[in-house]
């Protein structure tokens, strides 16, 4: 009885120099999907210059702009490279300390980039476990994770980030810059990991009573390997777009906390940092320290979210 | 009326995807005649339903209609802008789906649903439009239809839904009647109660029907005419009796025999090998000559049409024909 | 046990000849309502018994079909068979193991047994993981009951895989990248790994296309033949099932209203149930067919009727239908749970 199911592979020259494992996945349809879509090409091509550009900040970044010794006060207020007074050295001007904005650029992406992949992972983390214990285990659990996240979602993340902060600083009064950044990454992820669980709790109801976990059931399979390798895999997916969509989030709030001057301290800026010096000196007239920033945050958010987007469309059965 | 009600040529439905534009439908023609019950069976992703919604206009974007035409008592209506084909719908071709839980807004009483129907498409004041719905539950087998009225969905049982489905369908007094699947989601003893009420009221009402299903037992109770379709295509078409009987398609005979029935001596079931081949990979000339034993170069080059052979019509260069009246 | 004049199928057994009992089986679900509802209705829990007091044996190699609509517990009890769910009362022998005390005991019995017993389930779609190759999905029995190594697992698979008749060569694609009746072998090649004694059937064809069914059903009848299974057939199609089943049982609201074998049912059903199945099925080659009015639906599970659970739809009910409960009894070679029957009025 012959009975095939093989997918068509198309043929092209670039193919026969890579491996067949290469060669499905430009074949697959997310590939396909994504190379099909100019927005989502852009978007890519852009956050991964962020991330690049935050990645190798020390060796592309033309200054350092935290060694205060290379900083000379006179050069400080000048405006970008293009106007008038400005310098080639310093590409998109200086600050009111003489430090280069795009150094600081790079350097303050790092951090916004840190906190934001951080504190997602972390939230992702806690919140999947928890989403597949209530969901799978039921009953106390289940009841007792639920108010738990229901009590979390009644409060507004800025807020108990400002109290978290608050409180880390009685703690570590003397914050060093690292601590800070961990205080700030915990902040996030305290209300954070809701979404994550409720999330995976739905779908582990769901894939709980589908029959191929009943197969697993019966021919022994332990309840943690049950979880592991056969439920975990199938409700991932909404998890991957939600965190996606969430870095951008993060990046953000992180800047709002340190713009309202309880995120990372002023030396070792991260963008928000940056915009809040910069607002400083708006009405001055030099809106370069603060626009930059600014619009690197929006640039990085924006990207992220567009593939998050594409990602959610992309992964949606019912929209094929 | 003399001419057919209903008339299909050459509809051809296409999907384009990036790989490639998919056809669906390849050059589907077949009459209904007024009053006339006409059976559309196949297996999955044959095109039936797709055939069904060319129809009533209810194709899913990206699939069109990119060839051939359908009439309606003479008039073209695959052309039509959407507002007409809109008025059409209900008051000339009336719809059955399968799943009677999804073809009833949940948020509506039942009365509201149908009268509402009942006011689009029929001049009715709102208190004759609530006497007429009353009247269509109590032909679909409602019991105490008055109290059902105030009811909504989720308190009706499947059989019952479905009975409302049909007397919605109904309600515009539609000529044409296309039903797809109407049973498949329902219970064995509730299929027959639903099976018989379509037919008592669709030949009430002089209405034709379009029976779309899978299920062979269903056809051959209900039917006057039936169309097999495969691969998008019809393959044979012809007189209930004689299709099931002396089918002239080898997929026909393949089917027929492989169908279980309380008749046989409960043996091994007839089989077909292989399987539907993926609207990418349909074959060229016959679609059905890599399953067929009596293929040969012709099938494998030649897209056959549909020729009489005896008493049905099908679309084969090698014909299984009956030299006795059995 | 049942004495002198039992039927030929229900003769106490020789533990060489009954490969699968239940007896008693009952599995009743508690509906969680809130209690506030509770509290206004007044009424105790509400209670579903999806599998009421049911009795069968099946013999070494034979199959004894269970067919009933929906909501008639078949499918309830399939998953006690094997010990996917646990009997409020009752037991379930296989071999003369008790499953669920097996299942819930020491691991190495419980493992023994699960060996010996699996599971076809209905819908092709679900019945495999999406995100496994279908390699690992036939091997994950094997595997995971310590019976062969991982060196060994593709040699194995290939062989069941043609077993079934599909390509050896599959094994590295996955599930939606096969059609349904694909699937179904593939879940046949899973249940036929460890060489099991005892399958259970839950409407393997149901989703399946017509000449798709015949296949997988032909598939079944060989393999059972060859491996000498002891099956137990699940289906609301009574038609299906004449080319599977050696006895047949009708199910109605979770109890057995006759059980009988093939020949029996189907040439003189007993049970007006029976009769009305018989006669829903719309056949194809049967012409001038006797058929019996069909009357009303299947009760709400809730509230189920008392006495004999089909009295409503029954045009032979009288008082004591009403009222007393039938017991499934011996008549002739068949056992039948109806009053009508027993009183010489059908």
């Amino acid at each position: 009885m012959k009975e095939r199911a093989r997918p068509t592979e198309p043929r092209t020259s670039a193919t026969p120099v890579l491996p067949l494992r290469w060669r499905r996945w430009f074949a697959s349809d997310l590939w396909v999907d994504f190379v099909h879509s100019p927005l989502t090409v852009l978007a890519a091509a852009i956050a991964l210059a962020c991330v690049c550009g935050a990645l190798f900040a020390p060796w592309l970044a033309p200054h350092d702009p935290f060694d205060l010794a290379t900083l000379d006060l006179g050069d400080s207020h000048l405006p970008p490279a293009w106007m008038a007074d400005g310098r080639a050295t310093y590409p998109l001007g200086t600050d009111d300390q003489g430090r280069d904005i795009l150094s600081g650029l790079l350097y303050g992406a790092r951090i916004s980039l840190t906190v934001g992949l951080c504190s997602v992972g972390l939230s992702v983390l806690i919140g999947v476990t928890a989403g597949l214990l209530a969901g799978f285990v039921g009953g106390v659990v289940d009841a007792a994770l639920m108010r738990l996240c229901d009590v979390m979602l009644s409060f507004p993340p800025i807020l108990i980030a400002l109290l978290v902060d608050g409180i880390g600083r009685l703690i570590f009064p003397q914050a060093r810059d690292v601590l800070a950044i961990a205080v700030l990454i915990f902040a996030l992820t305290f209300t954070d990991w809701v979404r994550y669980a409720r999330t995976v709790r739905g779908s582990t109801l769901v894939e709980r009573h589908k029959e191929y976990v009943q197969a697993a059931r019966l021919v022994g399979v332990s309840r943690w390997r049950l979880l592991r390798r056969h439920v975990l895999p199938n409700v991932l997916g909404p998890v991957l777009v939600l965190a996606t969509i969430q870095v951008g989030q993060a990046i953000i709030t992180e800047a709002t906390l340190s713009f309202l001057g309880v995120g990372v301290p002023p030396t070792n800026p991260s963008l928000g940092t940056l915009i809040r010096i910069g607002n400083d000196f708006l009405y001055a007239g030099e809106w370069w320290i603060t626009l930059f920033p600014g619009a690197a945050l929006v640039l990085i958010a924006m990207s992220v979210n567009l593939l998050g987007d594409w990602l959610r469309d992309a992964l949606n059965p019912r929209l094929k | 009326m003399t001419g057919p009600l209903l008339e299909v040529r050459e509809l051809c439905v296409e999907f384009p995807t990036r790989r490639g534009t998919l056809r669906a439908l390849d050059g589907v023609s077949f009459d209904i005649a007024p009053g006339e019950i006409l059976g559309i069976v196949g297996e999955s992703g044959a095109g039936k339903s797709l055939t069904g919604a060319a129809i009533i206009g209810l194709l899913e974007p990206p699939g069109r209609v990119c060839g051939g035409q359908i009439l309606l008592e003479g008039q073209r209506i695959d052309d039509l802008p959407r507002e007409s084909m809109r008025r059409l719908r209900g008051k000339q071709i009336g719809a059955i789906f399968q799943d009677p839980l999804t073809s009833l807004n949940p948020l509506y009483t039942v009365g509201r649903q149908l009268v509402e129907t009942l006011r689009t498409h029929l001049p009715l004041s709102a208190a004759q439009a609530r006497e007429r719905a009353i009247e269509l539950l109590r032909q679909t087998g409602i019991p105490a239809p008055e109290a059902r009225m105030a009811q909504y969905p989720h308190e009706f049982s499947g059989g019952m839904r479905q009975r409302v489905v049909i007397a919605l369908a109904l309600a515009g007094e539609p000529k044409l009647v296309i039903a797809d699947e109407p049973t498949t989601a329902l219970d064995v003893a509730v299929q027959a109660q639903i099976i018989r009420l379509l037919r008592g009221l669709t030949q009430a009402q002089g209405a034709s029907v379009m029976l779309i299903t899978h299920d062979m037992g269903v056809i051959a109770e209900t039917c006057d005419r039936v169309a097999v379709m495969y691969a998008g295509r019809i393959v044979e078409i012809g007189p209930v009796a004689e299709v099931i009987h002396h089918p002239a398609h080898p997929y026909t005979v393949g089917l027929m025999a492989s169908v279980p029935s309380l008749a046989d001596t409960g043996g091994r079931l007839a089989q077909i090998p292989g399987a539907l081949p993926r609207l990418d990979e349909i074959p060229a000339g016959c679609a059905f000559h890599p399953r067929c034993p009596k293929a040969s170069q012709r099938c494998r080059d030649e897209r056959p049409e549909l020729a009489l052979v005896q008493r049905t019509r099908a679309a084969c260069w090698w014909p299984i024909v009956k030299s006795a009246a059995a | 046990m049942t004495g002198h004049g039992a039927p030929a199928f229900d003769r106490p057994a020789t533990p060489a000849t009954v490969a699968v009992e239940a007896r008693g089986l009952t599995k009743t679900f508690v509906l969680h309502t809130p209690w506030t509802d509770r509290l206004l209705r007044r009424g105790g829990p509400r209670r579903i018994h999806a599998v009421d007091d049911v009795s069968f044996t099946i013999a070494r190699g034979r199959t004894l079909a269970l067919v009933g609509e929906s909501g008639c517990g078949k499918s309830t009890l399939a998953r006690l068979m094997v010990g996917l769910e646990t009997p409020t009362s009752g037991t379930a022998w296989v071999d003369r193991v008790d499953v669920a005390a097996t299942l819930s005991g020491p691991e190495d019995a419980a493992c023994a047994l699960r060996r010996r017993m699996q599971m076809i389930f209905q819908d092709p779609y679900a019945s495999l993981d999406p995100r496994w190759r279908i390699g690992n999905i036939v091997a994950e029995p094997l595997l995971e009951q310590g019976l062969i190594l991982r060196t060994q697992a593709p040699a194995r698979v290939a062989a069941l895989l043609a077993s079934v008749g599909l390509q050896g060569a599959d094994v590295r694609l996955f599930p939606h990248q096969f059609s349904g009746g694909q699937r179904q072998r593939i879940s046949i090649a899973r249940a036929i790994a460890t060489g099991p004694e005892f399958l259970v059937c839950d409407e393997p064809t149901s989703a399946l296309d017509v000449s798709v069914q015949a296949q997988v059903l032909n598939l079944l009848v060989d393999l059972q033949r060859e491996r000498v299974l002891s099956c137990l057939f699940i289906s609301h199609n009574l038609v299906v099932v004449r080319y599977v089943a050696d006895d047949v049982g009708v199910m109605y609201l979770g109890r057995i209203v006759e059980l009988a074998p093939k020949a029996e049912l189907f040439v003189a059903p007993r049970h007006p149930y029976t009769h009305m199945l018989l006669a829903a099925v719309p056949d194809l080659r049967s012409p001038g067919r006797e058929r019996a009015p069909v009357l009303g639906e299947v009760p709400d599970p809730l509230a189920p009727p008392p006495g004999c659970a089909f009295h409503p739809r029954c045009p032979h009910a009288n008082e004591r239908c009403r009222v007393e409960r039938p017991a499934l009894l011996p008549s002739g070679a068949v056992q039948v749970a109806c009053h009508a029957v027993q009183e010489g009025r059908l």
